[in-house]
């Protein structure tokens, strides 16, 4: 008979969860209760929402998952559940909301496999792609292969990953190199450590067919630092490739040679850029250079590089595996395939998903990611991170994919989904992304340099009520030069924030320009803390808990708040049991 | 190969493999630029594509492209000067403004700063987008003072340091907003591995990098009435200051130069070539001796021999190569040379004591400022040099008093040390210090009178060049470097034993002194350069005596006070040490 097999969502959000204190549990559990079972780890599987999160094979029966998982819940499971075969709380259902339109390509072994052993990867199909590769097809094949599946560069920019092997395999040199772009930077991005935690040896597989399919015999993996249980995964990974023969001299005795060196980024989100990635790489500060020359002829160390991202890898193998027309088959009709988003915000159920193109975006939130939290109602999603913009309720039917996203005056990005409801202000949530390019940018280029740093403290007058209409005006001509001269993509897409909440929420910009509203109550400086006298009582509580003396009233007499003493710390509103403070 | 494109609506056939702005140079139309930089033949380029000045608009692209680092392709339609790009130009420069001090009443650059210049051209007259500045800290040296704060981050320093000069010592660091050009951990540059070489202030296009400014020190000493003040000027000097006043690069100014200096109330007015002279004559005395040691089987004896003229390359060995610091020659350079005899010999003439004579450089260089600190040059801490001027600072001090010097009748120098010979006017250009040292070492070495003293086998522009002398049977190999990346070339030959060269020339500075780092202003333009040069050959022609030993003044200095070449006393006075500066 089969063990059990338990699975244990251990990436680091997993870990951080407390998944590691459960595996534990379960561990000595079972060994004091002579239970046989195999207990493995896995990458994340993606239900953020419910970690920790485990996922239970009896012998002979599909999985059963569980979430939220604390010691009590687990003592349930194993008396219950495991020794009894009765029901317990916290089954999460295959049909349930959350998974039912998903589709995995990218993330299939995710939170499936062990991520440290290689025999699990080749059980579910690992390395049969590169195997079919060296064997029986030429790299032109391969090539094509890629260009008719339609797969596209799910960085961020949606660049065609077929051509970009075809110009770098056209490249002559002595010396070519594969790059995977690991430096993922976006705020609440976290697709590509995902599937680097979860599963590695997909990303190696990939890498070594892009090598052989344009020339090259050298990979390097450009990470960030930031991500030490990616990188030790990844290392054993290549370990494990090398001692079975994927990786190294005469890869399966094909005279193919091909192996992968890691380099360690220092967390610049410009990094993410090719060309500032290879200056990167080469020793040199991280900053960008004007294309062409693109790296597919003039890239690492002078030599033709193809620089692509982890989840653009991460399709590779399947669909060499299953052919180029299984994976146009998903998708619409520019995007094809599926794409991997990190689902965060105020929603109910966040978590990392994978979808087939063209799913809309009310699907993905209201669906898959269970509505809006706390019965709030839905202001708008932001997609493409910094680069990327906010899309108000209209866009909801929006099938996704680039060019849908881009005309809405978004973009894909790498795959950061951030819900917002009606507590943000879109001023703010535009200020906020701005101020992450101030501080990513490179500073190379002045208008990105400088022209966001002005952006931002326009801004800045809006949400202190200091702003004049005008500033609107300025705002959109500064936005439009920086687009159109900054050097990089990063200077090219910062104003979109910006641009995207003023299309969509001008409203939300004149409230705060004209009448001193903060509709979101989000801004400080446009809110005021204002005591009801008909409600309170004169307790002194709020007196007493105000940090900076803004509030004064002898007991038993009503209170009053300095405005402008007040920081809006927003303390005396919560611990005032009258409901005697409102925010006007 | 040819590729057709479409300049402001006018089809062009250029070369491919330009540049857009290239291209349009060709056709006539210029593009302004602001970080970008190009001195031809000399391998010396900057285009980062950094300050979005040179943007054009190229039908096709999404975005404005910038001309400097975009390569012409067949088919490209270019607007140079549409309304989007006078637009995007107009208000990438008042960004630019609004994180510039605006000092320019007090700037030491007003009047010559590109960005200034570059404001006008664009007609800026109210910046848009006012805001936060940046804040760094101002830092001094005592050859080069920084003041980041007016530092456009046109990245041309750091090219010159790290790319031409490979000293490695300005960088780019902090990021966005905050990033600022500087030494490692925000030094002190005279804490950092800085030659002073001053070629970060020969191209910066703002008062970031300036000479530090002491033409105050100068008005003091000569409005003291206890000072005896004299000055020499080096022969880079004569070949550019008349650019400052409007004259065509090349032009000699030897005569009216001296003429301006007694105007400005130079108690005697010298000339550094008569030092230069004498560092022939330590120098060529110091290679024979090691060359037929070292012909002779002496394994101690180390060659090639290399000049040690420029204070700049002094640092950078002492720096970069503390394992080769004999293969210098120990030499003073002639600027020091000229201290020493003045605050010793001179001074004894003029029967003061040495504080009360004030010795002045007028330099084409700001390391020769550095140079003139270092305490071995100091007696009971009176330095042989008090004061050095670049040669613009002189210009400067010119316009102050009123001086037209163009109107300027011409001067001779004031004796003993104002006699030179053609040999020595030849050490501010590249090639020129060894094609003084071969002129006298052949005689020397020889006993023969050398006939043809011009050696075109050593002058030119090239980086790096190299020239057998036959020496009467004995061929001498040599070798030229300037620049101190090229330099550096040479060095490691030596280092890894690979070196066949007897004697090696170097200069820190593209062209040489004439490219010095207190020059005024190439911007980009190389034939500049070549005309200071071929200006100091005229002079060299010119010259009755062109070689060295027959300096009649040298040989009565050394008949009067030094003894002979190399003498004790010559190695005290003329002679120096360096020092491992790796840690």
């Amino acid at each position: 008979m089969e063990n059990t097999v338990i699975k244990f969502a251990m990436g680091t959000c997993g870990i951080a969860s407390g998944t590691q204190d459960i595996l534990h549990y379960f561990d000595k559990e079972l060994a004091r209760l002579h239970y046989p079972a195999q207990l493995v780890k896995t990458g994340c599987m993606g239900h953020c929402y419910a970690e920790p999160t485990i996922s239970i094979s009896l012998p002979n029966q599909e999985p059963v998952m569980f979430g939220n998982v604390n010691e009590q819940r687990a003592r349930e499971i194993i008396d219950n559940f495991l020794i009894r075969g009765d029901k317990v709380e916290g089954i999460i259902s295959p049909e349930a909301d959350f998974s039912r339109k998903q589709q995995h390509i990218a993330l299939r072994n995710c939170g499936n496999i062990d991520p440290e052993n290689i025999h699990n990867y080749i059980e579910n199909e690992g390395y049969k792609a590169l195997i079919k590769c060296l064997t029986s097809m030429k790299p032109e094949k391969i090539i094509s292969e890629i260009k008719i599946s339609g797969l596209r560069g799910r960085g961020g920019g949606g660049f065609p990953t077929g051509i970009k092997w075809e110009s770098t395999r056209k490249s002559k040199s002595n010396q070519k190199y594969v790059v995977c772009n690991a430096d993922e930077g976006d705020p609440g991005a976290f697709m590509d450590r995902s599937v680097l935690e979860g599963d590695p040896h997909i990303v190696i597989e990939a890498m070594v067919i892009c090598g052989y399919s344009i020339g090259a015999n050298n990979g390097l993996v450009y990470i960030r630092a930031e991500y030490p249980l990616a990188i030790s995964r990844l290392k054993t990974a290549l370990l494990q490739a090398r001692e079975q023969g994927f990786l190294g001299k005469n890869i399966l005795q094909s005279g193919f040679d091909f192996d992968i060196e890691i380099r360690y980024g220092a967390g610049a989100f410009v990094c993410g850029e090719e060309t500032a990635l290879i200056h990167s790489m080469e020793g040199n500060r991280g900053e960008p250079t004007f294309k062409p020359p693109y790296p597919s002829t003039q890239g690492y160390m002078g030599k033709p590089t193809c620089v692509n991202n982890v989840e653009t890898f991460a399709n590779v193998p399947a669909i060499i595996r299953n052919g180029a027309a299984w994976f146009a088959g998903i998708g619409t009709e520019k995007s094809k395939g599926t794409k991997v988003f990190a689902l965060a915000g105020k929603i109910k159920r966040t978590g990392l998903i994978e979808v087939p193109m063209g799913t809309t975006l009310r699907e993905i939130i209201f669906e898959i990611g269970g509505g809006i939290k706390g019965g709030k109602k839905f202001k708008a999603v932001q997609t493409g991170g910094p680069s990327g913009g906010c899309l108000s309720e209209k866009y909801l039917d929006t099938p996704i994919d680039y060019d849908n996203l881009l005309v809405a005056g978004s973009m894909m990005g790498s795959g950061g989904m951030i819900v917002l409801d009606e507590d943000d202000c879109m001023v703010s949530m535009a200020k906020f992304y701005l101020e992450f390019s101030i501080d990513e940018s490179c500073g190379k280029c002045a208008p990105c340099r400088i022209g966001n740093k002005r952006l931002h403290e326009m801004l800045e007058k809006i949400t202190e009520g200091k702003a004049e209409m005008n500033d609107v005006q300025k705002i959109r001509d500064l936005s439009k030069v920086i687009k159109d001269t900054s050097l990089c993509g990063l200077g090219q897409t910062s104003p979109n924030p910006v641009l995207s909440t003023l299309n969509q929420f001008d409203d939300e910009y004149v409230a705060h320009i004209k009448d001193g509203q903060c509709i979101a109550r989000q801004c400080k400086n446009l809110i005021h803390y204002v005591i009801i006298p008909e409600n309170c009582t004169g307790c002194t509580v709020c007196f007493r808990n105000c940090p900076v003396e803004a509030i004064y009233g002898d007991k038993g007499q009503v209170h009053n708040i300095l405005d402008n003493q007040c920081i809006k710390c927003g303390i005396c509103l919560s611990k005032c049991k009258f409901n005697a403070i409102v925010i006007n | 190969m040819k590729v057709n494109i479409k300049i402001d609506n006018k089809q062009h056939s250029v070369p491919k493999g330009l540049t857009v702005l290239e291209a349009a140079q060709l056709a006539g139309i210029d593009i302004p630029t602001l970080c970008y930089m190009k001195l031809h033949d000399i391998n010396i380029e900057n285009k980062p594509g950094a300050c979005r000045i040179c943007v054009v608009e190229v039908a096709g692209r999404k975005n404005l492209v910038p001309s400097c680092c975009s390569e012409v392709e067949e088919g490209m339609d270019i607007k140079t000067h549409s309304i989007r790009v006078i637009n995007a130009r107009r208000t990438v420069m008042e960004l630019i403004l609004s994180n510039h001090p605006a000092e320019c009443l007090t700037c030491s650059k007003s009047g010559d700063c590109d960005l200034q210049s570059m404001a006008d051209r664009l007609g800026i007259r109210e910046i848009h987008y006012q805001g936060e500045k940046t804040v760094n800290r101002k830092g001094n040296s005592p050859a080069i003072s920084r003041d980041p704060n007016k530092c456009i981050l046109c990245r041309r320093c750091e090219m010159m340091c790290n790319e031409v000069q490979t000293v490695g010592c300005l960088s780019a660091v902090k990021r966005g907003f905050h990033s600022v050009v500087t030494p490692a951990f925000d030094r002190d540059l005279i804490d950092s591995v800085c030659t002073f070489c001053g070629q970060c202030v020969a191209v910066c296009p703002t008062g970031a990098l300036t000479e530090r400014d002491e033409t105050a020190k100068v008005v003091r000493a000569l409005s003291d009435p206890t000072k005896t003040v004299i000055v020499q000027t080096a022969p880079a000097v004569r070949a550019a200051l008349g650019e400052e006043f409007g004259n065509t690069p090349g032009t000699l100014m030897t005569g009216k130069m001296v003429a301006a200096l007694r105007r400005l109330g130079f108690h005697y007015v010298f000339d550094t070539d008569f030092a230069a002279d004498l560092t022939i004559m330590e120098e060529g005395t110091e290679l024979l001796r090691r060359l037929k040691a070292h012909l002779a089987g002496d394994e101690t004896v180390k060659l090639p021999i290399l000049t040690s003229c420029c204070p700049s390359w002094i640092n950078f060995f002492e720096y970069q190569f503390p394992d080769l610091l004999d293969i210098p020659s120990t030499a003073r350079s002639p600027q020091q040379m000229f201290g020493v005899i003045a605050k010793t010999y001179f001074a004894d003439l003029l029967k003061i004591e040495r504080h009360n004579l004030i010795v002045v450089s007028i330099m084409p260089c700001v390391a020769k400022k550095y140079e003139r600190g270092r305490p071995e040059f100091q007696q009971n801490g009176n330095p042989d040099v008090d004061i050095v001027l670049t040669t613009r600072e002189l210009a400067q001090l010119i316009k102050l008093c009123n001086i037209d010097v163009n109107s300027l009748e011409d001067e001779e120098f004031d004796q003993p040390m104002g006699e030179s010979t053609g040999a020595g006017v030849l050490f501010g250009t590249t090639g020129g210090v060894i094609e003084a040292a071969v002129r006298t070492a052949y005689e020397l070495h020889t006993g023969k009178t050398l006939e043809k003293v011009e050696f075109e086998e050593l002058r030119g522009m090239e980086n790096l060049r190299e020239a057998t002398i036959d020496f009467d049977g004995l061929p001498i190999k040599i070798g030229i470097a300037h620049g101190l990346g090229n330099a550096r070339k040479l060095l490691q030959d030596i280092r890894s034993g690979k070196s066949h060269y007897h004697a090696i020339e170097i200069m820190s500075c593209p062209g040489g002194c004439i490219g010095g780092g207190g020059q005024p202003y190439h911007r980009g333009n190389v034939e500049i350069l070549k005309k200071r040069q071929l200006a100091l050959y005229s002079e060299d022609k010119s010259k009755a005596i062109r070689k060295s030993h027959e300096n009649p003044f040298i040989i009565s200095l050394y008949k009067n006070f030094l003894g002979a070449p190399n003498s004790n006393l010559a190695h005290l006075l003329l002679h120096t040490h360096y020092f491992d500066k790796k840690d």
